[in-house]
């Protein structure tokens, strides 16, 4: 909300500077976001008057003008090239010495051989506006004299505050809501600006700064002279039940206004310098009471109501598929989410929002009807987001705007119509049916003190209330102080204790709570040794020489289509785009966009990880503490390797990544944990990998994840040169840990013995292992095999073309004995044997 | 008897002349070997008479033993010799770049959020998860936020094709307070946690992403004030920016699940963005709805949370001008995190 520091500073009196009023509204919650001036600065411009203008002896489109500038420059040369410079004008001159926006310097200077001594300038030159079609003519007051600083003439130093608004402060919203704010925050009286003073007005002038006072004391104060009527029917499932739309509805019919004056200047003023359009009398009236006293109203034109065949309008919700022309060209059609304001003919009034095209005024007004109602917020609050378009009015009343001076506020409207626009007014209708109730808010000195960690006095306390007008009552007891508030009514935020523990805190100031380091129990506390945090896993990629991404957790529909089937595709109503439209089903997609993104970059070795969430719908998912039913979001942990496996350098020779690399960073990764990997059979459940290429990783016999080289056809179709290798796995599996159970190491000698074992390729090496290994389980001869692992595949000569060799190393040692020869052979003889059966292999000779 | 000492300097002179191991056993034999010089005086004194061959033997024995060390002394030094040839011949160009992989980076906001959590962790505070898609109770409802209450708008959110268990649409949180929230309802105070991670909000330009990171911090008890809070935010903003030579101020704002509420503004004494405000945080003492939400009597339980943005914090740290720089993962600009 735009505020015009003078209009600020017609409701209160004070010296301090705008800079101060804005620091000290901003550190009471009224955020002052912006202090814009109304041109940037300058100096040395003055109001001056052109006596005479020439044409320039050598050139056709320059003027030589006499110009008085005021006292001790009433006879100086200036050239001008404006199209309007001519005699009799008052412009505004920049003097020698002048120092113009964009620190532009103005010295005597000759233009074209005749001496020019300043400049005359247009409204451009001097910051004020963008336009800059001649010099700018003044039209100035017969008290202003030549000489003086433009400046002061046309209140350039005026600032305007822009303030943002937390939405608890509907009040605010207005220029009596934040200079009320200022005066509890200064201290200082508010008093009623000139404007508000004057002509029938005189009477309501000292209750307009107090809103409770305006509410239950104002007399009628505008003569009624007509005792022309326009009932309001509010009809009943609008004004009570489950959804109940207004609670107060007033009005007043005035005849025969000239709508076809001019807006008051000061009136246009002020509206101009908070950013609002003039658009006509009536209307700019109507906007400047919202302005300074916060309340929306709107002006019918009376004639061209159709009343109802029971007479007058009806306020009522909308029926299904009517239409309303509003004033904003929009036509929306409309049903019983909104609350309108009909008449015969249907909606002439979108309740709370915006009035209709039909019924609106305009110059040739003549007769009108003025409303001011009290709109639940419940029933105002999301319209304007659904049709897409936001007004003052609907800014206010879905935040709240008094029930209590719809009265007063109509009141005050007619008084300045009828000194505007004349008219006759009629009486005023009010049908007050139900309008919040402001219940005693309670609040301790001792439940003050302790929430907010500071002491505070009684008397400290009720300052504050009484500065912010809030009527107040005080119990004092031997152990404690209570406080008894009745809220304004148009205070919605005051609800509880806490909210008045706020008022205290921020009018004492936050400022005044000191700051010292909390005191607490010392209760050490790490998680468990065999318990490791994510960062552990990030860290150990990073020593793997993986660089860390962080990347948006929506993809697009294509790429989540490879990952998940439709049924388990979560997606969103509302994406920034459609390319980020679908919950990730896994992380590799978001990999594969930064390795082409960086490869775009002229990269070509590329190792990236991301630890993140993946998303997808499943039903068996329960609502629990840390679950949300219907969606499995497991956190996730991917790696990418693109490129050469080192970078190319000296004495290594290039070779390109391939799966056992990654592999190994993966075993590195969740050492001490060991993983198993199982060939993915068919394409069915990872469609995205290279069939022949890739493992599905399981720990503890749990499917964890995957390991592999990207399917090279959806390489291609992503023009990525060079084959990638990727794993991803879920991370909670890998956080947990076994303690080491260490034994003292053997002190007799281990004897080392390799096995080649020629089988069919289609034979894993793990197969072999896993039957070694269940061998050791059983066999009481494999008591002393300590490791064994598979150290060499060989294809080629001496090995049939359906074969390979698969070269095994075993390590034997005994904790108690030196292994004797017969007990080796023993143990190799019952190996081989298992191996040459479970998988067809036999013993390769040397 | 010249002739020995003769002999002596001959040979030391024949060792010296040797440039290699092979000249120098050469040499050897002329001296030492079966009918070198000395063996041959060694011969020669079998016809002399006992005295003499006493005295003569010794003599030619001296004579030996000096010839023995000269010709070990001129071993030791080819021996070292052909070693310093050989080292220096195995010499190496020391700048070349050491082989090998290189070391990865962590990403600066993750950076950020580990260093918080080193930071609260020092002070005994727990680190809480939960869950990025949200049902509404959760998200807004738990937290004092009533559906179409003017502060939803102040966090636009993005809603999902799917339910929650009340029928409403999934959501993607706005903010991690939901994590406080579950946290909370799980444990018994006194609770002390921050929830770092991943919200969203329906806002693209280039000082917002859709996707950010914050940083939740709650602390419940009996008697936890605003006061501590100010004091806790303080100490907090002077560990994470390693230096005393800031001010933070509170000022009074409003959020729907606090009560008082303040926002939090930071200012540097020194560096680029000295003097100017720095809204940092959001904060306050919970709001007593949602003491009873987490399932605690507000007469008895208060407290304060806060929320950070870790964007915010790791642009102010490391000096970045650019939110976008953190999602583009361009490998250039993560590089410079090396070694943090």
């Amino acid at each position: 909300m735009r505020i015009p520091e003078f209009w600020l500073r017609s409701w209160i009196d004070t010296s301090a500077s705008v800079e101060a009023i804005a620091e000290a509204l901003t550190m009471a919650g009224l955020e002052v976001e912006d202090l814009e001036p109304a041109a940037p600065p300058f100096t040395g411009v003055v109001l001056a008057r052109i006596e005479s203008a020439e044409k320039h002896p050598d050139a056709d489109r320059l003027r030589v003008c006499r110009v008085n500038a005021g006292p001790g420059a009433e006879s100086l040369q200036i050239i001008c090239g404006a199209p309007n410079a001519r005699a009799g004008i008052f412009v505004a001159c920049a003097r020698e010495g002048a120092v113009l926006p964009g620190d532009f310097k103005i010295k005597r200077a000759k233009m074209r051989g005749v001496e020019s001594q300043g400049m005359l300038c247009s409204l451009k030159e001097l910051g004020i506006s963008e336009e800059g079609a001649g010099i700018v003519e003044l039209s100035p007051e017969p008290s202003m004299a030549l000489g003086m600083n433009i400046r002061d003439l046309l209140g350039l130093d005026e600032k305007t505050l822009t303030l943002k608004l937390t939405p608890n402060r509907p009040d605010c919203l207005s220029v009596l809501g934040v200079a009320r704010e200022l005066s509890a925050v200064l201290g200082l009286p508010l008093r009623t600006p000139t404007a508000l003073a004057e002509g029938a007005l005189t009477g309501l002038a000292p209750l307009i700064t107090h809103p409770e006072r305006l509410a239950s004391e104002s007399a009628a104060v505008c003569p009624v002279v007509s005792n022309r009527q326009f009932p309001i029917r509010l009809r009943p499932e609008a004004v009570s039940g489950a959804r109940p739309l207004c609670g107060r509805f007033s009005s007043r019919v005035i005849e025969g206004v000239d709508a076809s004056v001019d807006t008051p200047a000061f009136i246009k003023r002020r509206l101009e310098a908070a950013g609002q359009r003039c658009i006509s009398v009536l209307v700019d009236i109507s906007n400047y009471v919202m302005l300074e006293l916060g309340r929306p109203t709107h002006i019918f034109d009376l004639d061209a109501l159709r009343p109802l065949p029971e007479g007058g309008i009806e306020v009522r919700w909308a029926r299904p598929g009517e239409s309303l022309a509003l004033l904003n060209g929009q036509s929306p059609v409309l049903n019983d989410y909104f609350g309108v304001i009909a008449d015969a003919e249907g909606p002439v009034a979108l309740a709370g929002i915006m009035g209709g095209e039909r019924t609106a005024v305009s110059t040739q007004t003549k007769n009108i009807l003025i409303e001011a109602a009290f709109w639940w917020p419940d029933a105002v609050r999301g319209r304007s987001q659904q049709l897409k378009f936001a007004t003052d009015a609907g800014h206010r009343f879905e935040r709240g705007v008094s029930a209590a001076t719809t009265i007063a506020h109509i009141e005050i409207i007619t008084a300045l119509i009828l000194q505007i626009c004349g008219g006759r007014a009629g009486p005023l209708e009010d049908d007050l049916q139900a309008i919040p109730a402001r219940p005693v808010v309670m609040m301790r000195r001792s439940r003050c003190e302790k929430i907010m960690g500071r002491p505070y006095t009684a008397g400290e306390i009720s300052a504050v209330f009484t500065r912010l007008q809030l009527t107040h009552r005080h119990e004092s007891s031997d152990s404690d102080d209570v406080f008894y508030v009745t809220p304004p009514a148009e205070r919605f935020d005051l609800e509880i204790e806490e909210d008045l523990i706020e008022e205290v805190a921020r009018i004492v100031g936050f400022a005044k709570i000191g700051v010292r380091s909390p005191t607490a129990v010392l209760t050490p506390q790490i998680p468990a040794e065999t318990q490791r945090s994510t960062h552990r896993l990030r860290q150990a990629l990073v020593y793997q020489d993986f660089h860390e991404v962080v990347t948006y957790s929506f993809i697009e529909p294509a790429l989540a289509a490879l990952f998940a089937r439709p049924e388990q595709q979560v997606s969103l109503l509302n994406p920034i785009a459609a390319q980020y439209s679908v919950m990730r089903p896994s992380l590799l997609p978001s990999l594969v966009k930064v390795l082409q993104d960086n490869l775009a970059r002229q990269e070509t070795r590329v190792r990236v990880f991301e630890l993140g969430r993946v998303f997808s719908a499943d039903s068996s998912v329960q609502d629990d503490a840390l679950s949300v039913a219907g969606i499995d979001q497991p956190l996730r942990l991917a790696a990418l390797a693109y490129g050469p496996v080192c970078d190319d350098q000296w004495g290594i020779q290039p070779r390109p990544v391939d799966f056992y690399d990654l592999k190994s960073d993966l075993e590195a990764l969740v050492a001490p944990l060991s993983l198993e990997y199982k060939a993915i059979e068919g394409a069915t459940s990872a469609g995205f990998l290279h069939p022949g290429m890739a493992a599905a990783v399981y720990l503890h016999g749990q499917n964890i994840g995957w390991i592999g080289v990207v399917h090279p056809s959806l390489q291609q179709a992503w023009q990525i040169p060079q084959p990638l290798v990727a794993f991803e796995l879920n991370v909670l599996p890998l956080l947990h840990c076994a303690m080491p159970t260490p034994q003292a190491p053997s002190k007799f000698p281990m004897v080392v013995r390799d096995l080649a074992f020629v089988v069919s390729t289609d034979v894993a090496a793990g197969q072999i292992a896993s039957t070694i290994l269940k061998l050791k389980q059983k066999s009481n001869q494999l008591l002393s095999l300590n490791n064994f692992k598979c150290f060499d595949e060989y294809r080629g000569q001496g090995i049939a073309v359906n074969e390979k060799s698969l070269a095994f190393r075993f390590h034997f040692q005994d904790t108690l004995r030196t292994l004797e020869d017969a007990d080796i052979e023993q143990a190799i003889e019952v190996i081989v044997r298992a191996v040459q059966e479970d998988c067809k292999a036999t013993l390769r000779v040397a | 008897m010249v002739e020995l000492d003769q002999l002596v300097s001959e040979a030391v002179s024949a060792f010296e002349a040797c440039s290699d191991t092979a000249s120098l056993e050469n040499a050897k034999a002329r001296f030492l070997g079966k009918s070198g010089s000395v063996t041959e005086l060694l011969k020669g004194l079998s016809g002399l008479d006992p005295d003499a061959r006493r005295a003569q033997g010794a003599l030619v024995n001296k004579a030996k033993a000096a010839i023995e060390t000269a010709l070990a002394s001129r071993r030791q030094a080819l021996t070292e010799q052909a070693l310093r040839e050989k080292l220096s011949a195995e010499a190496i160009d020391v700048t070349l770049p050491g082989r090998g992989r290189g070391v990865g980076t962590i990403h600066p906001v993750i950076k950020t959020w580990q260093r918080i959590e080193a930071i609260f962790r020092s002070i005994g505070f727990d680190v809480a998860d939960g869950p990025e898609i949200e049902n509404d109770w959760t998200n807004f409802t738990a937290l004092n936020n009533p559906e179409n209450h003017p502060a939803r708008s102040m966090q636009d959110t993005f809603y999902l094709d799917r339910n929650d268990s009340g029928g409403r649409p999934l959501l993607l949180r706005t903010h991690t307070s939901p994590m406080q929230v579950r946290y909370a309802r799980s444990h018994t105070p006194p609770i002390k946690v921050i929830a770092p991670g991943r919200t969203y909000r329906v806002d693209s330009d280039a000082t917002h992403s859709p996707m950010f990171h914050q940083v939740e911090g709650l602390w419940l008890g009996d008697s936890v004030s605003f006061a501590d809070l100010k004091g806790l935010y303080h100490d907090f903003l002077q560990q994470f920016f390693d230096t005393t030579d800031l001010d933070v101020r509170f000022r009074p704002s409003f959020f729907p699940f606090t009560e008082p509420s303040a926002e939090i503004d930071m200012r540097f004494g020194t560096g680029p963005l000295q003097g100017r405000w720095l809204e940092i945080s959001g904060a306050g003492q919970v709001h007593p709805s949602v003491i009873r939400h987490f399932g605690f009597d507000p007469e008895k339980i208060i407290g304060f949370a806060f929320g950070s943005g870790l964007e915010r914090l790791t642009m102010l740290r490391y000096g970045v001008a650019d939110l976008r720089l953190f999602f583009e993962n361009d490998l250039r600009f993560l590089r410079q995190f090396q070694g943090l």
